[in-house]
């Protein structure tokens, strides 16, 4: 079976449990996915599927000339696996890979925040609001030493674009699983806008367990 | 449907009719305290509805404690605690959100009982002669 299919962010709301907890979950629209083309190690130098979702109207002949016989599909995806032995083309992939209570890893782009100040970007204090300061409220302050080095580091964190790229969020809960309608229902939030397009794989690294951290001094 | 709802949706719950702001209520709900579970009863006025029949769907109900405190409750329509939803009786209000109660207090915060003819009330009526 496939290690994971593409999908669409519906949108979010609660589920309810029969003790009447609220669980804040996502609801994904995924697959149905048509395995679109299999890359062979000896042809292609490496094994992959590449699959497809979403019927449209709108494609050049070059991309329907890729798909021939397949229904006409508006995303394209590849995903590297081992065992291409076990698909064809044409072959269908649906949300039946999933099961409630099944760990997930959702991927997607986020959101564009544009360009970004330190503050929203990497979280920083900022300056007095107080004490005569008037005008470096949300400045990153310092960014070196003098002299020695002379320069900045690498890797010093500033201010630039937030958001629009790549982002997986690890180890999500599936709650709920609609195959009729091929909906999704998973624990929390996942990157990007509705309608946006994510890649759900079966989760790849073991769930960390969280140690309680032990409770120190709050700031200054 | 939307999507979104077609997954999250529960079965209505039968005993909580629809409600309108104003109405008297009394919200039974259940209470875990420790390994025991009770009932617990909440009397006041529905103040606002959220959300109409969407899955996070809820209403807040408001009512007077002791020594003339507000006190507001919001209630999950899909929750299963909420056990059932009693109607007392519709006031008379002109408006969806009752957020003016909030600044009203004793004989302010009163609203106008909605005078509902019930069946029974209906039948006797048209049988009493009117006068000439």
């Amino acid at each position: 079976m496939a290690e994971g299919l593409l999908g669409k962010k519906v949108g979010m709301t609660q589920i309810y449990t029969d003790k009447g907890e609220i669980i804040p979950v996502t609801v994904l629209q995924v697959g149905p996915c048509f395995v679109t083309q299999i890359k062979s190690p000896e042809k292609d130098g490496y094994s992959a599927i590449q699959m497809g979702m979403e019927e449209t109207r709108h494609l050049n002949k070059p991309e329907r000339g890729h798909l021939k016989q397949l229904p006409s599909l508006k995303y394209l995806r590849e995903v590297r696996t081992g065992n291409i032995a076990s698909f064809q083309v044409g072959q269908k992939l649906n949300v039946a890979l999933f099961s409630a209570g099944d760990l997930v890893d959702v991927s997607g782009v986020s959101k564009g925040k544009g360009h970004a100040g330190v503050i929203k970007r990497h979280h920083f204090k900022g300056g007095k609001k107080t004490h005569g300061q008037s005008d470096r409220m949300r400045s990153p302050g310092s960014s070196g030493a003098t002299t020695t080095p002379g320069r900045v580091l690498k890797g010093m964190r500033g201010a630039g674009q937030l958001g629009n790229k790549n982002a997986t969020v690890l180890n999500m809960e599936v709650i709920r699983v609609d195959q009729e309608r091929n909906l999704l229902a998973i624990k929390g939030t996942v990157p990007g806008t509705k309608d946006s397009l994510l890649f759900v794989r079966k989760a790849r690294k073991e769930k960390k367990v969280v140690k309680a951290q032990p409770t120190g001094k709050k700031g200054k | 449907m939307n999507l979104v709802n077609a997954i999250a949706k529960r079965e209505p719950n039968p005993n909580i009719p629809t409600l309108a702001p104003g109405d008297r209520v009394k919200v039974h709900t259940r209470i875990v305290e420790g390994d025991r579970e009770r009932i617990q009863v909440f009397i006041g006025t529905v103040m606002r509805l959220r959300k109409g029949k969407r899955a996070n769907a809820s209403f807040t109900v408001r009512r007077i404690a002791t020594h003339g405190v507000g006190v507001e409750r919001t209630f999950s329509v899909n929750s299963p605690r909420v056990e059932k939803v009693e109607v007392a009786g519709h006031t008379h209000v002109r408006r969806a959100q009752l957020y003016y109660l909030r600044g009203r207090h004793g004989k302010a915060a009163r609203l106008r009982e909605k005078r509902t003819v019930t069946p029974e009330r209906a039948v006797e009526v048209a049988q009493t002669p009117t006068a000439e």
